[in-house]
């Protein structure tokens, strides 16, 4: 009965509760309780902590603090015979358990203990998880690709029924996080003894080796909340109630459990994550702190997936085609190495190429792969290289021209994501090799055909009526499509520069994030695209002709209220209503009134510099100081949320490049200071950008990192380099 | 010869008969002689003026006037009033009282006082959008609050002892000001949901002030003023708002802030905790405030060094009646029993004093100390009883009070005769049920907390339990103890069977004392006779089946709740669509008709046992039965058969499943729709339907 878990729970509390007060005393006795302490990477200090509480705390005292002010949550067991109510008791355990356990984990930081290491193997978990990883997977935990979370605890009975449930949980796209062990022995390194890749590409990411470093994947998933979903530190309600109600996360507890297991289990049944186990352990099934049930269990380990993917209340829609291995986006990180590959295409070795073509219905026969070269089959079999054309034939009554590079952009997703099936790149600069392994599995290259035959059907399933393939494996017959498929990327390269946000009278919206971030709307124009860098203009468009009441809707942009900022009658209208009155009005191209909003998982941030008379650009995963006093994890903590902050803007990297950029603002000359890798990713469009600005050499004036990370340095610069920032009118 | 049984309690039913034996008369002797009136007890009786007084009785109906004219319809309409109107009075006097309490303490003029609950005080003062900075900053769009009101911990302990103090002045001054207020609408009523509240605002039913509705009440019903039945049972339903809400809640909350609010506690209850060898004294009555002083000093070494230098082994205090219910819920205090045994406590020749304040006092209890060495102390200025010692409370001295209270009770051990019926006559087998046997004391602030702990405390799982069928509805039992019932049967009955039939049942007033006393406010009865939805909401949670919400001014906790409910979502938006039910079965208490039409005012339908008070007009019956369904969106039943108020209550709460489209009630059979959600619908949250579960 419960009465055990609650028992356990608080025990777990105490036990934990007690442990981190010595450690913290004896950390105080050595380093004095000024000391100060910040997680890897985040603005959001103890993120545990912070969100439930509001304290923000940075210093050994405020550890101290923290645990002295949250005692009462220690509760006593409840009693053999005429017990009082347990439930709160456990949960308020729980809860004390996950901020004990994030000092516990600041502490072993400090004495330089974590990430842990694997005495065995040398393996280094990951430990913390930071703010970027959590902006970086932005868009993939919108979009449906990874739509829910599993904490692995424990040890699976054996290593291969651990190996069946990982790839389960992959081929759901689930992303893992593996913790704890049963005596000595764990998931982490049952994967490990069987040679499965582990790490953030194939979305098997191991904490750490204690079940204390679940509070790592909790303390990060609360973040969502402070992040996306834009609420303060101490509001705690709404804080839990958006991890029960968005973050679709559960545990799954193999083998036997555990004082500490329970106490963490009561730690996430507060954020609303269930726990499915597979020992015979008492149930709670009346719901309303979770969705669902709190704590269920099955044994049979084929089907215990499936049940706690249920039990969190999560549709998973796996679209998966006709090949011999195992397909879904967790592989589509997976590397293969030079010795692992069987055989490769492209990449500079070979000529190669893929193109995506309209054509008429009657032109297309639907899920046909013809592969046209001689001895084919011979080559393939004996591996090493060969050169390889992909056309994609595609028809459909709403088809139009401007989705082929839509259409084209997926292929790099419908390759990757085949097991053992890798690719790189694009158009005529594509790379594919297909490992041993997956060969052995029987996939050959008639299966590359065919995933996109089926996933360019489902995936477009309302453009495209009908896909067919044609896969050229002779030298000569892929360097003559090739110089087709080259006019046709220059005519869509034409078309993309001709597409301005006045020749248009459509813009787009994307709501995509609205089930992390419910107040944010990106306003999508041709020349602006999303600032997750995912979407642009044709992606909204064409995602509006496959969903039309789907995430992207189109903004009749109305009239031009004021062409100097970007304002229009339409998107005013549209945004009030969209924003639920959160905002009321918006400028494109002006980061200092009403600029646009943000929902957490922007590419860059444009921040101004007062003293500079500009602005910076700083990327998400720059981990360095900027010339504003703030590193990126910070200023992100500012700009979330779906709140306008004049002075402060989230953007795609490509913005920078368009001819849009800021223009209200003075154009891409306020750039004062940007990153180096920022620098050299925007190159030589940005060179031609700042040929039409009249100053050539820009981008050598612009400071970077390499050069100053304060503003008095950077004033210092950017006088002795004549930076025409200088110059400009005063931008406030 | 069948036995009448007078008490279920075996250990109270064993004094009755020890009582009988030793022509010691009893409640239980007198209730046999006097008959009921049958004119008065019907409402046809006028004594509204001296010209009669009017029976109204006979088979034409139409003759059927008083001398001044008025008809059966308006003679019953105003009886009701006036009762309704005297238990008014009494939970809202009740009220004050503490209010000035609070008041003192906050201006620092008693020492023996404390806000012993910080939280309650910011909770209620936020509720009542006190003007303060900190609460503004409480307030403010920082942290959502969901209509409850509570600040977390961290927030509590940031708030000065100085603000706290200010903060307690202005909620008391302006609750002081709730009582003489004469226009406008009582400040609490905005704590109902809106769908509620807009019928208020829709029939003209807000109450101004606490105590201009109780004296229009007087007025209308002397001779020759409100004369239509239809605006006199109007007036009803205002008079009952004035004792939800202007009340009893108000008592409830300052008790709270006071004495702290209620958490369970072990507890027991019956006669049986009274000791052969220590000073025995019962706190009786309604006021917690000297009943709470004289638990603080009753330990104090000095007063136990007292009572063993009169050869006492210690001290030791019982609680009765509601008194017992405050002290019993809030500090675990024992409760020697009900309204029905405050002559049998005194016959056990043990009790050295039985301190008395307001309410519900029988003056037999004087009767009956003169037969043992029992002092009667009475400590209310406004409530006398001759023959007792009168020791007056003032809350500015209540330690010397309570010090002089409980020294005269140490110096009348030495008194003590040896008559009685001494718990040592008592057999081994009853002895063995002075242990512990009962979980008590669940606040409204406790129920949140139970169901989710610090950080997700809400009525979201009851809910869900109710939706699924796991929980079928809510009842309450409470109200009185009727000495013509034979032994609490009709609210062991109802216990029992809503506990069988998978109701969340809360107890309060004397129907907590049925409940300890039957054994089932203890968790383990969960796992022996609940239903199997309600044994698994008792297991997940810890909870007993039934569950003690403390004394009868408390049963507005109830409204609370009902808030709650219908704020978290899911099912009804507003009181009166709950399934939910409330049953009074031995009521006799004016007191017990006020609480009756609060809830009935508040949307909640009641169902009291006993005759009909407004049985003689058909007109009245059908305004409580049907027409206040259309307005309030709940009737007031009277029903003398157990059985049938069972039945009546069940297909209530039944219609009101069906209402709100709930799977129909079928034991163990749980249906929770399980929405599995892809990113569309994840977008769409904000804009869901609660029933979902979100």
């Amino acid at each position: 009965m419960s009465k055990l878990i609650a028992s356990a729970a608080i025990r777990g509390s105490h036990h934990i509760y007690n442990k981190t007060y010595r450690m913290l005393l004896e950390t105080i006795r050595d380093k004095g309780e000024d000391y100060v302490f910040e997680f890897p990477d985040t603005a959001y200090y103890l993120p545990m902590i912070y969100a439930i509480t509001g304290r923000a705390a940075r210093t050994l005292k405020d550890m101290k603090d923290v645990l002295d002010e949250n005692k009462g949550l220690l509760h006593e067991a409840p009693s053999e015979h005429l017990w009082k109510p347990y439930l709160g008791e456990c949960l308020d355990a729980g809860m004390l358990t996950l901020f004990a356990e994030e000092i516990y984990m600041a502490l072993r930081y400090i004495q330089g203990l974590e990430p842990a290491v694997d005495p065995e193997t040398g393996y280094v978990y990951n430990g913390f998880i930071t703010d970027t990883i959590q902006r970086y997977l932005g868009i993939q935990l919108v979009d449906g690709t990874m739509p829910g979370f599993v904490a692995v605890i424990g040890a699976a009975p054996d290593d291969d029924t651990a190996v069946r449930i990982i790839r389960e949980l992959q081929e759901k796209n689930i992303l893992i996080f593996l913790s704890s062990h049963v005596n000595g022995n764990s998931v982490t390194k049952q994967l490990m003894r069987k040679g499965i890749e582990l790490g953030w590409d194939t979305r098997i990411v191991p904490v750490g080796p204690d079940t204390e470093h679940t509070i790592y994947p909790l303390n990060w998933s609360i973040r969502a909340s402070t992040i996306f979903g834009g609420y303060k530190g101490g509001d705690f309600k709404r804080n839990l109630k958006y991890t029960k109600d968005r973050v679709f996360a559960f545990a799954l507890v193999l083998g036997e459990l555990d004082d500490m297991k329970w106490a963490n289990g009561a730690g996430a049944i507060n954020m609303g994550y269930p726990a499915i186990c597979d020992t015979d352990v008492p149930v709670i099934h009346p719901t309303g702190v979770t969705i669902y049930e709190e704590v269920d269990k099955e044994f049979d380990h084929s089907k215990i997936v499936q049940k706690a993917i249920e039990v969190r209340g999560l549709k998973i829609i796996v679209e998966k085609p006709p090949i011999p291995v195992a397909y879904g986006p967790a592989f589509e990180g997976e590397r293969i190495r030079k010795e692992d590959t069987f055989i490769e295409f492209g990449g500079q070795r070979t000529p190669a190429f893929e193109l995506v073509r309209t054509r008429e219905l009657n032109e297309v026969e639907d899920g046909k792969v013809l592969i046209v070269g001689d001895n084919w089959q011979e080559l393939y079999e004996k591996g090493g290289q060969m050169p390889l054309g992909i056309v994609i034939d595609v028809a459909g009554r709403k088809m139009q021209k401007d989705f082929e590079s839509i259409i084209e952009r997926k292929i790099h997703h419908n390759t990757n994501e085949g097991q053992g099936i890798w690719h790189m790149g694009q158009r005529d600069v594509n790379w594919v090799r297909i490992s041993n392994a997956a060969k052995q599995a029987g996939f050959t290259l008639e299966h590359i055909g065919l995933i996109h035959t089926t996933m360019t059907r489902k995936r477009f399933h309302a453009i495209v009526d009908k896909a067919q393939v044609t896969i050229y494996t002779n030298e000569a017959d892929v360097l003559r499509i090739r110089q087709e498929a080259r006019t046709a990327y220059n005519e869509r390269d034409q078309r993309l520069g001709s597409l301005t946000d006045e020749s248009v009278e459509t813009f787009y919206s994307c709501l995509l994030c609205q089930s992390f971030a419910p107040s944010h709307v990106c306003v999508i124009s041709p020349e602006r695209l999303g600032l997750c860098g995912a979407y642009n203009w044709l992606d909204g468009k064409a995602a509006y002709e496959l969903d039309p009441t789907g995430g992207n809707q189109p903004i009749q942009k109305g009239e031009s209220l004021d062409t100097k900022y970007g304002r229009y009658s339409g998107v005013d209208e549209y945004l009030k209503k969209a924003s639920g009155g959160a905002v009321e009005t918006l400028n494109l191209y002006t980061i200092m009134e009403n600029p646009m909003t943000s929902c957490g998982c922007f590419e860059c941030i444009v921040a101004i510099i007062p003293e500079a008379n500009g602005v910076m650009v700083v990327q998400r995963g720059h981990t360095g100081m900027t010339p504003i006093g703030m590193k990126f994890s910070t200023l992100a903590g500012t700009v979330g949320g779906g709140a306008q902050t004049p002075g402060f803007m989230g953007i795609g990297v490509n913005f920078i490049n368009s001819k849009k950029f800021l223009t209200g603002d003075g154009g891409i000359k306020r750039i004062a200071w940007m990153t180096k890798s920022l620098k050299e990713r925007v190159g030589d469009l940005f060179k031609q950008r700042a040929l039409e600005a009249g100053v050539p050499d820009l981008l050598d004036k612009i400071a970077d990192e390499t050069i100053c990370e304060d503003s008095e340095k950077l004033l210092e610069y950017l006088s002795s380099i004549g930076h025409p920032v200088l110059e400009m009118d005063p931008i406030i | 010869m069948n036995k009448i049984i007078k008490m279920a309690d075996p250990i109270a039913e064993k004094l009755a008969e020890w009582a009988a034996e030793n022509s010691c008369e009893t409640i239980f002797d007198r209730a046999a002689r006097m008959k009921p009136c049958p004119i008065g007890m019907e409402g046809a009786c006028c004594r509204m003026c001296h010209m009669g007084p009017c029976r109204l009785v006979g088979r034409n109906e139409e003759k059927l006037k008083g001398i001044c004219g008025a008809d059966i319809d308006v003679v019953v309409a105003r009886n009701f009033l006036r009762m309704v109107s005297g238990g008014t009075a009494a939970h809202s006097d009740h009220a004050r009282d503490l209010v000035f309490t609070l008041l003192s303490v906050a201006r620092g003029e008693t020492k023996d006082f404390q806000i012993r609950d910080k939280r309650k005080l910011l909770s209620v003062a936020m509720a009542m959008g006190i003007n303060h900075p900190v609460i503004a900053e409480l307030l403010s769009d920082n942290r959502a609050t969901e209509g409850d009101y509570d600040p977390a911990p961290w927030e509590v302990a940031r708030v000065t002892e100085k603000e706290i103090l200010e903060i307690a002045e202005l909620v008391a001054l302006k609750h002081l000001e709730q009582f003489g207020q004469q226009t406008g609408e009582l400040i609490y009523l905005k704590r109902a949901p809106k769908g509620t509240y807009d019928r208020w605002e829709k029939y003209n039913l807000k109450p101004r002030g606490v105590d201009r509705e109780i004296t229009e009440a007087m007025h209308r019903t002397t001779m020759g003023v409100d004369q239509d039945v239809n605006s006199l049972m109007e007036h009803v339903l205002r008079v009952g708002l004035v004792d939800g809400w202007g009340g009893c809640l108000v008592a409830s909350d300052i008790s709270d802030i006071l004495f702290g609010i209620a958490e369970p506690v072990r507890s027991k209850g019956n006669l049986a905790v009274l000791k052969d060898n220590e000073v025995n004294i019962i706190i009786h009555g309604h006021e917690p405030a000297l009943a709470n002083v004289i638990v603080d000093i009753h330990t104090d070494p000095e007063i136990v060094a007292y009572a063993k230098s009169k050869g006492a082994q210690g001290i030791n205090l019982a609680g009765m009646c509601c008194t017992a219910n405050e002290i019993l819920v809030r500090r675990g205090v024992p409760s020697a029993g009900s309204f029905l045994e405050q002559e049998l406590a005194i016959m056990t020749g043990i009790v050295d004093a039985m301190v008395v304040d307001v309410q519900c006092i029988q003056p037999a209890v004087i009767d009956a100390s003169k037969r043992f060495h029992t002092k009667v102390v009475t400590t209310s200025y406004k409530a006398h009883l001759t023959g007792a010692v009168h020791i007056e409370f003032d809350e500015h001295e209540a330690r010397d009070v309570a010090v002089r209270v409980v020294k005269l009770a140490i110096d009348n051990y030495a008194n003590r005769t040896g008559k009685g019926m001494s718990i040592s006559d008592l057999g081994s087998d009853l002895k063995a049920a002075a242990p512990e046997n009962a979980v008590v004391g669940f606040s409204r602030e406790y129920f949140s907390y139970m169901q989710g702990g610090t950080f997700r405390r809400s009525f979201r799982p009851l809910n869900d339990a109710i939706m699924a069928g796991r929980v079928r509805g809510t009842a309450g039992v409470a109200a009185c103890h009727h000495p013509g019932t034979v032994g609490a049967s009709m609210q062991r009955y109802l216990i029992q069977e809503l506990v069988k039939n998978d109701f969340f049942v809360v107890v309060a007033g004397c129907a907590g004392h049925a409940a300890v006393q039957m054994g089932y406010a203890t968790p383990e009865t969960a796992f022996i006779h609940s239903g199997p939805g309600m044994r698994e909401v008792c297991e997940a949670t810890g909870m007993p089946p039934v569950m003690h919400i403390g004394a009868c001014v408390d049963t507005a906790r109830v409204l609370m709740i009902r808030t709650l409910m219908a704020t978290t979502g899911g099912l009804s938006p507003e009181m009166s669509g709950m399934p939910s039910i409330a049953f009074a079965p031995e009521w006799w208490s004016e007191k017990a008709l006020a609480i009756g039409t609060y809830f009935v005012a508040s949307g909640s339908t009641v169902i009291f046992g006993g005759e009909s008070p407004v049985k003689a007009s058909k007109q009245v019956t059908d305004i409580i039965e049907n027409k206040w369904q259309n307005t309030v969106g709940a009737a007031f039943f009277f029903e003398p058969d157990p059985e049938k108020m069972l039945q009546k209550g069940i297909e209530w709460v039944d219609m009101r499943r069906e209402q709100l489209g709930l799977p129909k009630y079928q034991p163990g059979r749980f249906k929770k729709e399980r929405k599995l959600m892809d990113m569309a619908d994840r977008r769409a949250i904000d804009k869901a339907k609660a029933h979902i579960g979100i």
